[in-house]
C-alpha cells in the first residue's frame, strides 16, 4: 500500500489533497488507500448497516411527505380531471409535459454515464454509473406519468400502444406522442435491465456478507443464484456490454424522440430542425446536473469522497460545461434562425420570447442555462464541491424553465393574435410537480438503503487496475 | 319597505349534511325526521329547488347546475309525458304522412322582443323543441334571428322559471289565486275600476290589445299603463316633433347608398334590425360585376355592432350628436328658423361637410337614422334632413306604429306611480316586465308599489317584482302558450306553442280573461277566436291554417302612409352645454348586448356569449375610452364608484377604444337580485342611475376610484392583428383598380405542389366547404348562439371563461386597427377551417381526428383520449377541450333541449366545429335514398342558417354551380393563414370598405 492508511480514515481530506495530474486536474479515479475491503466494506456497510445516519431518516420523511403530496394531486386530477391545471386553449400543454421532458432530460445522464462512457472505457465511471442509472430509472419513471396523468381521459392510455383491440385500430403511427411511447419504453426497459445486470454481482456479494436470514433470502433471490465463477463473470461482461450497445443509440434517439413531439408540429418555435441535437445536448446537461445534486450530498454523507472523488467531479463539471455550450448554442440557433427565416411568426416568437409577458422566464433562463454555468471554466468551482452544487441546482432550474419556455412561451402567442392568452400554474400544477421530485427522491432513498448505491465489482476492477499501475 | 318573501336563507341541503353529520344509523334517521319537522326543512321540501345558489357563486360548480337542471327536467318531462295536451296544435310545415320517429318537424312560430314578433321556425323532436331557426317568409326574420331566439330555447327548459304560483312567496294555487282576484274584482266592478290598473310591456298583440279593450269597457275608470326600459319613446316624440302624429320609419337600406346613423344601432337593437341587416348587408356585397357599395357614417358615443361595420364613425358623447346633427341639418338644406347659427364653431366640421357633401350627392338614395338614446329633437332633424335629401317614398316609407298603443311608456309609468303613491290604486296586475327592477331609479318603484293593497304579478320567474307582489303567476314561455304578435312592419304572426307547459303556468291572454269575470276560455280559443272576428274569408279554417302554416297573416302588414313635416316655426334651440369634456362626464345607458334588458339574465348561453367589442361574458362593465382611463388611472378591472345625481352604483371598468372620451357607458340589465342561480351575482346594476329624465344619457357622472379589483372574464385579450394578414382589407376603390389586390405578395403554396395525389378530393363525391363574408359580418354573436344550440354545446362559467376554456365552436375575432380612440374594426366569424392538410390530425397518437372522403374534419370523441396535441397543432386555435366534465351526459332528462343527433361530450375529449356534419349526414341520407347527389345548397349550417348578414356561405365546392363555389371563385376569396398550406375549407373573402375619399386621409389619420 503505497498510501497512508489514516487517509482513508477522514474522507473528507480527499477533497483537500488530492493527487493531481501534470496539468493540474484530478488525476485519481479512487481515493488512496482503498483496498478490495476497504471497497466492499464502504459501500457494503450503507446497505446492511443499522441504524441508518440521520440524515437518511430526515431526506427519506421529507421525501415521502412530498411523495403523499403527489399521490393527493393525482388522487385530485383523476377524480376532477385535467382543468385543475392552469392549462387551456391554446396553452394545452402545461406543467405536465414541461416535467416530462424535464425528467426524461434528467434520466440521460445515467445513460450516458453507464453506456457511452463504459464502451469509450471511461474508467471513472464505475463510481457512479450505477447511481446515475437508478437515478435514470427513477426519472424516467416520473417522466412517463406525466403524459399518462396529462391526458384528459388517463385511464384510455394504452390506446397509444399498438394491440389487436376489438375496435381494429391502431393508433396513429405518424403522431410523435406514439413514438415517444415506443422511446419512453424502451428506454424504461432497457435501463431496468442494463441496471438489474449490473447489480448481480454486488446482490451476491449482499447476499455473502448479509447478517439475517431475511437480507440472505431477499438479496439471495435478486442475486439469481450468481456464484461469481469465470462463466458467470464472462457471461456477464459480454450481456453488459452487449447492453451497453444497445442503451447507447437510446441515449441519442430517446430525447430526439421527445424534441420531435414539438419539432414535428407547426407552433413558431417548436418547428425546428435544430431540437433533436439540442433536446440531447440539454438532456446530458441536465443529467449531470442533477447527477451532480445527488452525488455531492451522498458521498458526504456517507464518506464516500474517495470512491467518488475529486476527478468525476471535475469531469462530471466538464461534460456540463460542454453541453451548456451545446445548449447554449441552440439558443443562440433559434434567434438567428429566427431573424433569417424571415417568417413574421417565428420573427415574433423570438421577440415575444426575451420581450414578452413571460420574458423574465427566458431571461432567468439565459443566466442558469447560459451565464452562471460559465463559471465552471475555473478549476477552483469545478474541485470546490459546495460550488459545484449551487452551479449544478441553476442548471436544473435552468432546464426545467427552458422546457417552460418551450412549451408554454411558444403557445401562449402562436398565429391568431384574438385567442393569445396567459398559462397561470395553478397550486395543483405546482403540487404534482413537487410531488413528483418526492416521488424521485423518495425512490432515491430506498434504492440508497436497499442496494448498493456504487457497484462494488466494478470498483474492486479499479482498485485492481489502479494496484497495476502504482506498482 | 322589505320585500315579502321572507329574506333569511332557507335551509339548504348543505346545511342539511352539516346537521346530518356525525349521525349515524337510528339516530340519523331520527334526526331527519326531526328535521323534516322545522320550518326550515318544510321551506326546503316546499320549493323544488333547494337554495344551493351558494354553490354557484363559483361557476366551477356549474356542473352541479346542469345536474339540478337535469333533475327538475326529469320532473318536468314526466309532467309533459302524463298530461298530454287535448288541443290540435300540430299543423304541419313540412306535411309528413305520418310522424317518424327521429324525423323532427318544424313550426311556424314568432317571439315577442321589445314587443315586436320575429317569426321563427322551431324544430320539434317528438314533440320538445330543440332549435329554433328564423321563418323566411316572416318580413322582420327573413330566415334569420338574432342571439335572443336562438336562445329562447334554453329559457323554456330553465329549472329556475317558477313553476307554481305563489302567494306571498309560499306555494299556493291557481284557485286560491283567483278566489282573490275574483273578489278585489267585484269590489273594483262597483267602483268601475277606479283601483285597478294593469301595467304592461310593449303589446303589440292583437287579441291582448282587444281583451284589454274589453277589459278597460267592462272596467272603464281602470288604466292600462306601459313600460319596458327599452321603449321606442324617444323615436314616437320625435315623430310628433315632425309630424304632429306618431308614425313608425320603415327603412329600405338596399335602396340606400349612404346612411348616417345618428347613434342608431340599426343592425341589432332595432325591432327590425334582422330586416335591416339583410338589406344593408346586400348593399355592401361586391362581386366583379357590381362594385356598388353603401357608404355608411355612424355617429355614436360607445361602439356597437352598427358603428363596427362603419366607413366612418365618429365616437362623440351622445349629448352632441344633436349639435352635430343641427348643423348636418343645416348643411343639406334644412330650414332651421330663427336660431340659424345657434350652434358652435364644431370640431368635427370637416366630417359634417363631407357628409352633407355625400348626403346630398345620394338625393333619393340616402338614409338619415336617428337612435332610441337621441332626443325627440334628433329625430325630428333626421326626419327632416331626409324629407330635405328627397328620402321619403324613395328609402323609407312612414307606417301607424305596430303597437296596440303607442304611449310615451315613461310618462305612462310616471302615471301609474302617482297614482300609486296617492293611494289610487287598489289592484295593480303587472303582466310581464320587471317594473321594481328595471323603473327609473328616481320613481322609487318598489316602496311606491307598497302602498297598493293587491299586487299581482305574472313573470316567467321570480323576479325583484314578483317579490314584492302578493301574487306571483308563472307565465307561460312562447314555446308553451298560444298568443300572437306584430312585427316592426304590422305584419301579425300566431305565436303557436310547442309544447304543452312544463309547468303551471298562465299565459297573458288567460290571465285577462279570468279578469273579464265570465267563463274562460283557453289560450287557444283566445287566439282563434279573435282571428275569427278579423279574417273576412269564406273559409276561416283554411286561413287559420294558412297563417300557422305560413308563420304570418297575409295582409296584416300595415300601409305605407302620407305624412307632411309640421315644424313651421322651425327646430327648437338647443339647450347649451358646454365645459370640460372631462370634469363633466356623461354616462350612457344602453340594454345589454347579452343579456338585454335583464330579462336574459338567466339564459347561460346569452351570459357566455363574448359581448361585441369588449368580448366580455358574464358581466357588464363601465365602458370608459382610453383617454379617460389613461386620465384617472383606471384599467381594465379596476372598481370604480359612479356617482351620478345622489345615487351611486359600483362598477369595475372597461377600457373601450373607439368610446367617446368623456362618455361613460353601462349596460343594463345586470346585477339582478332575484334571479336563477345561473344570473345570480352577476354585473352591477346600471339601472340604479337611470332616472326618468336621463333615461339614455345625462351630464354630470362622477368616477371615483376605490382600489378594489373584479375580475371581469373576456374571451379576447388581444385585438392587435400584430400586422399579419389574417383579416385582409381593402376599399373598394383599391377592388376596383385591382379585383384581386389582396392576393399581392401572397405566398400560399400552390395546390400541386404536393407529394401526394393534388387531385385528392376532386372526386364525385361533395367536397365541403364555407366561405364567409367579412365585408357582410356585422359581429352581431348569432351564429355563435345557433351553434352552441344546434350543436349541445355546455355553458362553462365565468371562471372557466376567465380561464381561457370557453367552449363555443365559432367565435367572432374582433380586430381593431388605427388609434385606439377610433380604431377600425373587422369581425372576423372563425369555425374550424377544415383543413385539407389539417396539422390536427397528424399528431393525434388515436386517429381522433381525421379526414373523411368529403374533406371533412372529423373528431371522433369516443377515440379521444385527450393529449390536447391537436389543439396546439391548430394555428387557428378552434379546438375546444373539456377540461372537466362541463355536461352531465349520464342525465336521460337533459335530452328534451338537446339536439338528439349532436353527441354531449364529456369530460377530457376534444370537441371543434364540425360543419355541422348531423345536417350533412341528414342530408346524405336523403339525396341516397332518393339516388341523387346530394344539393350544392342544399346543407345549411347553423351558423349560416341564423345570420342575418348572409355572410356564412357554406356547400359543397365540387359543385360549381353552388353558392360557396361561386363565392371561393371571387377575387376577395383567401385563405387565413393559407401560406401554412393547411389549406383550409373555410376561407374568407376580404373586408372591404367604402370610404369617402374626402375623408380618407382623415381617417387614416385618426
Amino acid at each position: 500500500m503505497p498510501d497512508d492508511a489514516n487517509k482513508i480514515a477522514d474522507p473528507e481530506s480527499n477533497d483537500r489533497n488530492y493527487v493531481v495530474s501534470p496539468l493540474g486536474y484530478p488525476a485519481r479515479v479512487l481515493g488512496p488507500g482503498e483496498t478490495y475491503e476497504t471497497v466492499t466494506d464502504k459501500i457494503a456497510t450503507v446497505v446492511l448497516k443499522q441504524p441508518y445516519p440521520k440524515g437518511w431518516w430526515i431526506g427519506f420523511g421529507i421525501s415521502f411527505a412530498l411523495l403523499m403530496l403527489f399521490l393527493y394531486a393525482v388522487t385530485y386530477l383523476l377524480y376532477r380531471g385535467v382543468g385543475i391545471w392552469g392549462i387551456n386553449i391554446p396553452i394545452a400543454w402545461g406543467f405536465a409535459i414541461i416535467n416530462f421532458v424535464w425528467w426524461i432530460g434528467i434520466g440521460h445522464a445515467g445513460t450516458f454515464i453507464s453506456a457511452i462512457l463504459l464502451l469509450v472505457m471511461q474508467k471513472w465511471r464505475t463510481s457512479i454509473n450505477r447511481l446515475t442509472e437508478a437515478m435514470t430509472l427513477f426519472a424516467v419513471a416520473c417522466a412517463g406519468m406525466f403524459p399518462l396523468l396529462h391526458l384528459g381521459r388517463p385511464w384510455l392510455f394504452y390506446w397509444l400502444i399498438p394491440y389487436p383491440d376489438t375496435m381494429g385500430l391502431w393508433p396513429q403511427f405518424r403522431s410523435p406522442l406514439v413514438w415517444d411511447v415506443f422511446a419512453v419504453s424502451t428506454y424504461f426497459t432497457v435501463s431496468l435491465i442494463f441496471w438489474y445486470a449490473g447489480l448481480i454481482p454486488d446482490l451476491a456479494t449482499l447476499r455473502d456478507r448479509a447478517q439475517t436470514r431475511g437480507k440472505q433470502f431477499f438479496y439471495g433471490v435478486l442475486a439469481l443464484g450468481w456464484r461469481g465463477s469465470a462463466k458467470h463473470w464472462q457471461r456477464h461482461q459480454s450481456a453488459y456490454l452487449l447492453l451497453a450497445g444497445l442503451a447507447t443509440p437510446l441515449v441519442l434517439s430517446v430525447h430526439s424522440v421527445v424534441s420531435f413531439d414539438f419539432s414535428v408540429a407547426i407552433v413558431p418555435g417548436w418547428h425546428s430542425t435544430i431540437f433533436p441535437p439540442y433536446f440531447v445536448a440539454g438532456a446530458i446537461y441536465s443529467g449531470f446536473a442533477m447527477v451532480l445534486n445527488i452525488v455531492i450530498p451522498l458521498r458526504k454523507l456517507y464518506g464516500l469522497q474517495s470512491l467518488v472523488t475529486m476527478r468525476h467531479l471535475n469531469n462530471m463539471a466538464n461534460i456540463m460545461l460542454a453541453t451548456g455550450l451545446m445548449v447554449s448554442y441552440g439558443y443562440l440557433m433559434e434567434a438567428f434562425m429566427a431573424w433569417y427565416s424571415g417568417d413574421i411568426f417565428e420573427q415574433y416568437m423570438m421577440l415575444n420570447r426575451a420581450f414578452g409577458p413571460y420574458g423574465w422566464v427566458f431571461w432567468l433562463l439565459m443566466l442558469c442555462n447560459v451565464l452562471i454555468p460559465q463559471v465552471l471554466w475555473s478549476r477552483h468551482v469545478r474541485t470546490t464541491p459546495i460550488l459545484l452544487f449551487i452551479v449544478a441546482l441553476f442548471v436544473n432550474v435552468g432546464m426545467w424553465l427552458e422546457r417552460f419556455v418551450i412549451v408554454v412561451t411558444s403557445l401562449h402567442r402562436d398565429f391568431v393574435p384574438s385567442v393569445w392568452r396567459m398559462y397561470y400554474p395553478t397550486v395543483w400544477d405546482w403540487a404534482t410537480f413537487i410531488g413528483s421530485i418526492g416521488l424521485f427522491l423518495t425512490l432515491l432513498f430506498l434504492f440508497i438503503r436497499f442496494l448498493p448505491m456504487i457497484s462494488i465489482s466494478e470498483v474492486r476492477e479499479l482498485v485492481a487496475e489502479h494496484e497495476e499501475v502504482e506498482k | 319597505m322589505k320585500p315579502l318573501t321572507p329574506s333569511a336563507t332557507p335551509l339548504d341541503l348543505k346545511m342539511v349534511r352539516v346537521r346530518l353529520a356525525g349521525m349515524s344509523g337510528r339516530q340519523y334517521w331520527r334526526s331527519l325526521e326531526e328535521l323534516a319537522q322545522t320550518k326550515d326543512f318544510q321551506e326546503m321540501l316546499h320549493r323544488e329547488f333547494p337554495s344551493q345558489a351558494s354553490e354557484f357563486t363559483d361557476e366551477v360548480s356549474r356542473r352541479n347546475f346542469l345536474k339540478l337542471m337535469g333533475a327538475s327536467l326529469a320532473l318536468a318531462g314526466l309532467t309533459a309525458c302524463t298530461r298530454q295536451p287535448m288541443q290540435q296544435i300540430v299543423p304541419y310545415v313540412r306535411q309528413p304522412e305520418e310522424i317518424v320517429p327521429g324525423i323532427p318537424l318544424y313550426f311556424a312560430t314568432a317571439m315577442p322582443f321589445d314587443g315586436f314578433g320575429i317569426g321563427l321556425l322551431a324544430l320539434s323532436y317528438e314533440g320538445h323543441p330543440t332549435k329554433i331557426e328564423g321563418n323566411p317568409g316572416h318580413p322582420t326574420s327573413l330566415g334569420a334571428t338574432s342571439v335572443f331566439q336562438q336562445a329562447a330555447i334554453l329559457d323554456l327548459y330553465d329549472p329556475d322559471r317558477s313553476q307554481a304560483v305563489t302567494n306571498a312567496g309560499e306555494v299556493s294555487s291557481w284557485s286560491l289565486f283567483l278566489t282573490t282576484l275574483i273578489n278585489a274584482l267585484e269590489q273594483q266592478q262597483s267602483k268601475r275600476g277606479a283601483g285597478l290598473r294593469i301595467l304592461t310591456e310593449t303589446i303589440t298583440s292583437p287579441t291582448l290589445a282587444s281583451q284589454l279593450q274589453n277589459l278597460l269597457k267592462k272596467y272603464p275608470d281602470a288604466k292600462w299603463h306601459q313600460y319596458q326600459p327599452t321603449a321606442r319613446n324617444n323615436a314616437r316624440e320625435g315623430a310628433r316633433m315632425a309630424f304632429g302624429e306618431v308614425v313608425e320609419t320603415r327603412y329600405y337600406f338596399n335602396k340606400a347608398r349612404v346612411i348616417l346613423s345618428l347613434e342608431s344601432d340599426f343592425l341589432f337593437s332595432h325591432p327590425a334590425g334582422l330586416r335591416h341587416t339583410r338589406q344593408f348587408t346586400n348593399g355592401r356585397r361586391i362581386s366583379k360585376e357590381s362594385t356598388a357599395m353603401n357608404r355608411l357614417y355612424v355617429v355614436e358615443s360607445t361602439p356597437t355592432v352598427t358603428g363596427s361595420m362603419a366607413d366612418h364613425r365618429l365616437p362623440i358623447s351622445s349629448a352632441d350628436v344633436e349639435g352635430l346633427a343641427r348643423s348636418l341639418a343645416q348643411q343639406v338644406g334644412v330650414v332651421m328658423g330663427s336660431n340659424v347659427n345657434a350652434s358652435p364653431a364644431d370640431p368635427h366640421d370637416k366630417w359634417i361637410a363631407a357628409v352633407a357633401r355625400d348626403l346630398q350627392n345620394n338625393r333619393g338614395a340616402s338614409i338619415v337614422v336617428a337612435g332610441e338614446q337621441q332626443p325627440p329633437i334628433v329625430h325630428a332633424l333626421a326626419h327632416m334632413m331626409n324629407q330635405v335629401l328627397g328620402n321619403f317614398g324613395k328609402t323609407m316609407d312612414f307606417t301607424a306604429s305596430a303597437e296596440a298603443q303607442p304611449v310615451n311608456q315613461v310618462q305612462s309609468l310616471r302615471e301609474l306611480v302617482q297614482d300609486m303613491d296617492a293611494g289610487r290604486v287598489d289592484c295593480l296586475v303587472m303582466m310581464g316586465g320587471n317594473p321594481v327592477f328595471a323603473a327609473p331609479a328616481d320613481f322609487q318603484f318598489a316602496e311606491r308599489l307598497s302602498k297598493v293593497k293587491l299586487r299581482i304579478h305574472l313573470s316567467p320567474g321570480q323576479d325583484e317584482t314578483s317579490a314584492y307582489c302578493h301574487w306571483h303567476i308563472p307565465e307561460s314561455h312562447f314555446l308553451e302558450a298560444w298568443s300572437d304578435v306584430r312585427a316592426f312592419d304590422g305584419t301579425a304572426s300566431i305565436i303557436q306553442p310547442l309544447i304543452h307547459p312544463l309547468y303551471d303556468s298562465r299565459s297573458a291572454h288567460e290571465l285577462i280573461e279570468v279578469m273579464m269575470l265570465q267563463p274562460t276560455r283557453l289560450g287557444y280559443d283566445i287566439v282563434r277566436d279573435y282571428w275569427k272576428s278579423q279574417i273576412r274569408g269564406a273559409d276561416f279554417e283554411q286561413s287559420w291554417r294558412r297563417a300557422l302554416h305560413d308563420g304570418v297573416i297575409t295582409g296584416t302588414e300595415l300601409q305605407a302612409r302620407q305624412v307632411q313635416i309640421k315644424m313651421s316655426e322651425g327646430v327648437p334651440k338647443a339647450s347649451n352645454r358646454q365645459g370640460d369634456k372631462f370634469a363633466n362626464l356623461e354616462v350612457s345607458f344602453l340594454p345589454d348586448p347579452g343579456i338585454w334588458d335583464g330579462r336574459f339574465a338567466n339564459n347561460g348561453w346569452l351570459q357566455e356569449i363574448p359581448r361585441p367589442f369588449s368580448k366580455l361574458t358574464w358581466d357588464n362593465a363601465a365602458l370608459v375610452s382610453p383617454a379617460l382611463a389613461e386620465r384617472i388611472h383606471v384599467t381594465n378591472g379596476d372598481v370604480v364608484e359612479l356617482r351620478y345625481k345622489g345615487r351611486s352604483v359600483r362598477a369595475p371598468i372597461w377600457i373601450t377604444p373607439g368610446q367617446a372620451e368623456s362618455s361613460v357607458t353601462l349596460h343594463f340589465g345586470y346585477g339582478r337580485t332575484r334571479v336563477g342561480r345561473v344570473g345570480e351575482g352577476t354585473g352591477f346594476n346600471a339601472y340604479a342611475l337611470r332616472t326618468s329624465d336621463a333615461m339614455w344619457f345625462g351630464p354630470g357622472l362622477e368616477m371615483i376610484k376605490t382600489g378594489e379589483r373584479y375580475l371581469l372574464a373576456s374571451t379576447q385579450n388581444n385585438h392587435n392583428i400584430q400586422g399579419r394578414d389574417i383579416v385582409r382589407s381593402g376599399t373598394v376603390e383599391e377592388f376596383r383598380t385591382k379585383p384581386d389586390f389582396i392576393h399581392e405578395e401572397e405566398e400560399t403554396p400552390r395546390r400541386d405542389d404536393t407529394l401526394y395525389n393534388p387531385e385528392e378530393y376532386k372526386s364525385n363525391d361533395p367536397a365541403w366547404g364555407m366561405v364567409i363574408n367579412l365585408t357582410t359580418c356585422i359581429g352581431c354573436n348569432a351564429c355563435v348562439v345557433a351553434c352552441q344550440s344546434e350543436n349541445n354545446i355546455p355553458v362553462v362559467g365565468k371562471d372557466q371563461v376567465a380561464r381561457g376554456r370557453d367552449m363555443l365552436w365559432i367565435r367572432v375575432d374582433q380586430y381593431f386597427q388605427g388609434s385606439v380612440d377610433n380604431p377600425r374594426v373587422s369581425n372576423q366569424p372563425v369555425p374550424c377551417m377544415h383543413c385539407e392538410h389539417a396539422p390536427c390530425e397528424l399528431v393525434c397518437p388515436v386517429e381522433a381526428t381525421l379526414h373523411d372522403h368529403e374533406g371533412l374534419n372529423l373528431q371522433v370523441y369516443n377515440r379521444c383520449v385527450g393529449t390536447r396535441y391537436c389543439s396546439n397543432n391548430c394555428p387557428y386555435k378552434v379546438r375546444r377541450f373539456n377540461f372537466f366534465s362541463y355536461n352531465d351526459y349520464r342525465d336521460e332528462s337533459l335530452r328534451p333541449m338537446r339536439n338528439p343527433n349532436v353527441t354531449v361530450r364529456w369530460r377530457g375529449v376534444m370537441e371543434k366545429c364540425t360543419y355541422c356534419i348531423q345536417r350533412i349526414a341528414v342530408t346524405r341520407i336523403t339525396a341516397k335514398k332518393e339516388e341523387r347527389r346530394i344539393g350544392g345548397n342544399e346543407v345549411m349550417t347553423a351558423c349560416q342558417q341564423v345570420c342575418p348578414a348572409e355572410a356564412i356561405v357554406f356547400g359543397d365546392i365540387n359543385d360549381p354551380n353552388s353558392n360557396v363555389a361561386k363565392h371561393k371563385a371571387q377575387p376577395l376569396n383567401y385563405s387565413m393563414l393559407g401560406e401554412l398550406n393547411t389549406r383550409p375549407r373555410t376561407t374568407y373573402l376580404a373586408k372591404l370598405t367604402n370610404p369617402n375619399p374626402e375623408l380618407e386621409n382623415q381617417a387614416s389619420k385618426t
